[in-house]
């Protein structure tokens, strides 16, 4: 389940960390990501045909809000939060009702076959995909406009005078970002085998707590390579889903898991500034 | 070769506190000359020079570079012509990026970002040769991060990244004025010699008459959005460190 959110975190990664928005669309793109692949496999539609099209929304989703932060001024965070509310529409009307049970429908996990089990056949295909979604933005990452695209959230001023169209470039950010994101929603849904309109209800806060443990370690670690940030940002992903799941096992009451999750992210945010000031 | 013609800015237009901060200014450079503009503060010599990058846009007026009309094209529309560095030394560069992916940004400042890597040995020798020049002992940490240099380091650094793509005009908005002395004048130097060889165009925004003084090959003065005093190469030689304070006074 922990990778199922690694390209979440990804998205996170690339709109919180490489382009310094914090972009709330991603609460409403995860649940159309989850929306549009439930639609569509309810009516029959082929896996390949799902995938582009469940990216392609994401990144709507995302231009949607570059748009609104760049080209009307208005502050990321509530360019976000518009996106997302009326997402929540858009959704709604994608499902026709609140919740689709994908039951006995052909999913990713069950049209490939690997494995006999299929615990780990699901293992094995999150693994390979996730593989390739890090390997795709590592690379892109590595290439003169990755390096354009890193250089944006970080030196505006420097980027403009070098050429580059920041405005352009934000949108496009926030566009792979939510592209990311609706996968995470694409994969989950199949996995889980239902789509919910609340699905994504906090899910910026399970991306977010993956990106921070990842810069936790990143800082710890004094780490500069582009691969090994997002093979740390795969295992905070991975992590974050592994303490949920251990706070769960101790037999806390799930009505209280929201609450621990801020708790938990908020330790690891807070844990290294106390520590600093205690040194 | 820069034309600027009646050209005017005014911030906050309508309101009570609306600024002129350049007044009908009319302005040639010619290429491979070295302008200094000095002027208090509020004269509007940064207002200009940003207007000539293309950060603000003019109220109206023409800017020519080369024969274009540039006057309606953004900073990064204009990144074909001018190369920037900035008076905070933070703005120049990418901190969290290694010196190397910076100047591979800068080596494409005239061309688009593909999505190839760009960066192998070869430019990495290429960078590495470049930054040898500087005397700074930076050409072995070309993988460090730009944001664990000194403000001087990254200054000159700057500079150095404005020549590694195809550039005729340099604009420098008091690239020493956050610097302590020393550092300053490696960077002041570092400029001149650069705008040398590679015969480029340059404006020259300063506080240090010293400065002032020392470099360039015209001197203009502004006061209130207009320029007061323009004095080309025969007379900026006779020019002396008194006389330049005495504008000032």
């Amino acid at each position: 389940m922990g990778l199922c959110f690694a390209s979440l975190a990804l998205g996170i990664y690339i709109s919180m960390k490489i382009f310094n928005i914090p972009d709330i669309t991603t609460d409403g793109s995860y649940t159309l990501g989850g929306a549009v692949t439930a639609v569509m496999l309810t009516h029959g539609q082929p896996g390949y045909v799902i995938l582009p099209v469940v990216i392609l929304a994401g990144a709507t989703a995302g231009a949607l809000t570059g748009l609104i932060h760049t080209k009307l001024k208005i502050n990321a965070l509530l360019a976000g939060i518009l996106v997302m509310t009326a997402l929540y529409s858009v959704n709604l009307t994608i499902m026709g009702r609140s919740n689709l049970p994908l039951i006995n429908l052909p999913s990713l996990f069950s049209i490939i076959s690997l494995s006999g089990n299929s615990n780990n056949n699901a293992f094995i295909i999150l693994v390979a995909f996730t593989a390739i979604v890090a390997f795709l933005i590592g690379y892109l990452l590595k290439t003169d406009f990755g390096i354009a695209m890193r250089a944006t959230g970080n030196s505006e001023s420097m980027i403009r005078a070098l050429g580059v169209n920041t405005d352009k470039m934000k949108i496009i950010g926030l566009a792979l970002a939510n592209a990311l994101t609706a996968l995470s929603g694409y994969l989950i849904s199949q996995y889980q085998g239902f789509a919910d309109i609340s699905m994504g209800i906090g899910v910026v806060i399970t991306g977010l707590g993956s990106v921070i443990i990842a810069e936790t370690l990143i800082n710890w670690l004094r780490i500069t390579s582009v691969w090994l940030s997002l093979t740390l940002v795969l295992v905070g992903a991975v992590l974050f889903q592994l303490v949920l799941a251990v706070t769960l096992s101790l037999g806390i009451d799930a009505t209280y898991l929201k609450i621990i999750t801020s708790l938990f992210v908020l330790l690891i945010v807070g844990l290294p500034r106390l520590t600093r000031r205690a040194a | 070769m820069i034309e600027i013609n009646a050209l005017t800015k005014t911030f906050n237009q309508g309101q009570p506190n609306e600024v002129k901060a350049i007044n009908g200014i009319n302005l040639q450079i010619a290429n491979s000359e070295y302008v200094i503009i000095v002027g208090s503060n509020g004269s509007g010599k940064s207002t200009l020079l940003n207007l000539v990058a293309g950060s603000i846009l003019p109220g109206s007026g023409t800017i020519t570079i080369d024969g274009t009309d540039v006057s309606k094209l953004h900073d990064y529309q204009r990144s074909k012509w001018i190369a920037r560095v900035f008076q905070n030394p933070l703005s120049g560069t990418a901190p969290d990026l290694s010196i190397l992916d910076n100047f591979r940004l800068a080596s494409l400042r005239t061309k688009p970002k593909g999505f190839g890597i760009g960066v192998n040995d070869g430019f990495k020798a290429a960078v590495k040769e470049k930054i040898a020049l500087l005397n700074m002992g930076l050409e072995n940490k070309t993988d460090q991060l730009m944001g664990t240099l000194s403000g001087g380091q990254r200054q000159a650094l700057t500079l150095l990244m404005s020549v590694m793509d195809d550039c005729k005009i340099l604009l420098l908005d008091e690239p020493s004025a956050a610097l302590d002395p020393r550092s300053a004048n490696v960077v002041m130097q570092t400029a001149d010699r650069l705008i040398k060889d590679f015969n480029l165009t340059a404006i020259l925004v300063t506080h240090n008459l010293k400065d002032a003084y020392t470099y360039g090959s015209r001197i203009i003065q502004m006061a209130e959005g207009a320029i007061l005093h323009d004095l080309s190469s025969e007379n900026k030689t006779v020019l002396t460190q008194n006389d330049l304070f005495s504008w000032f006074s």
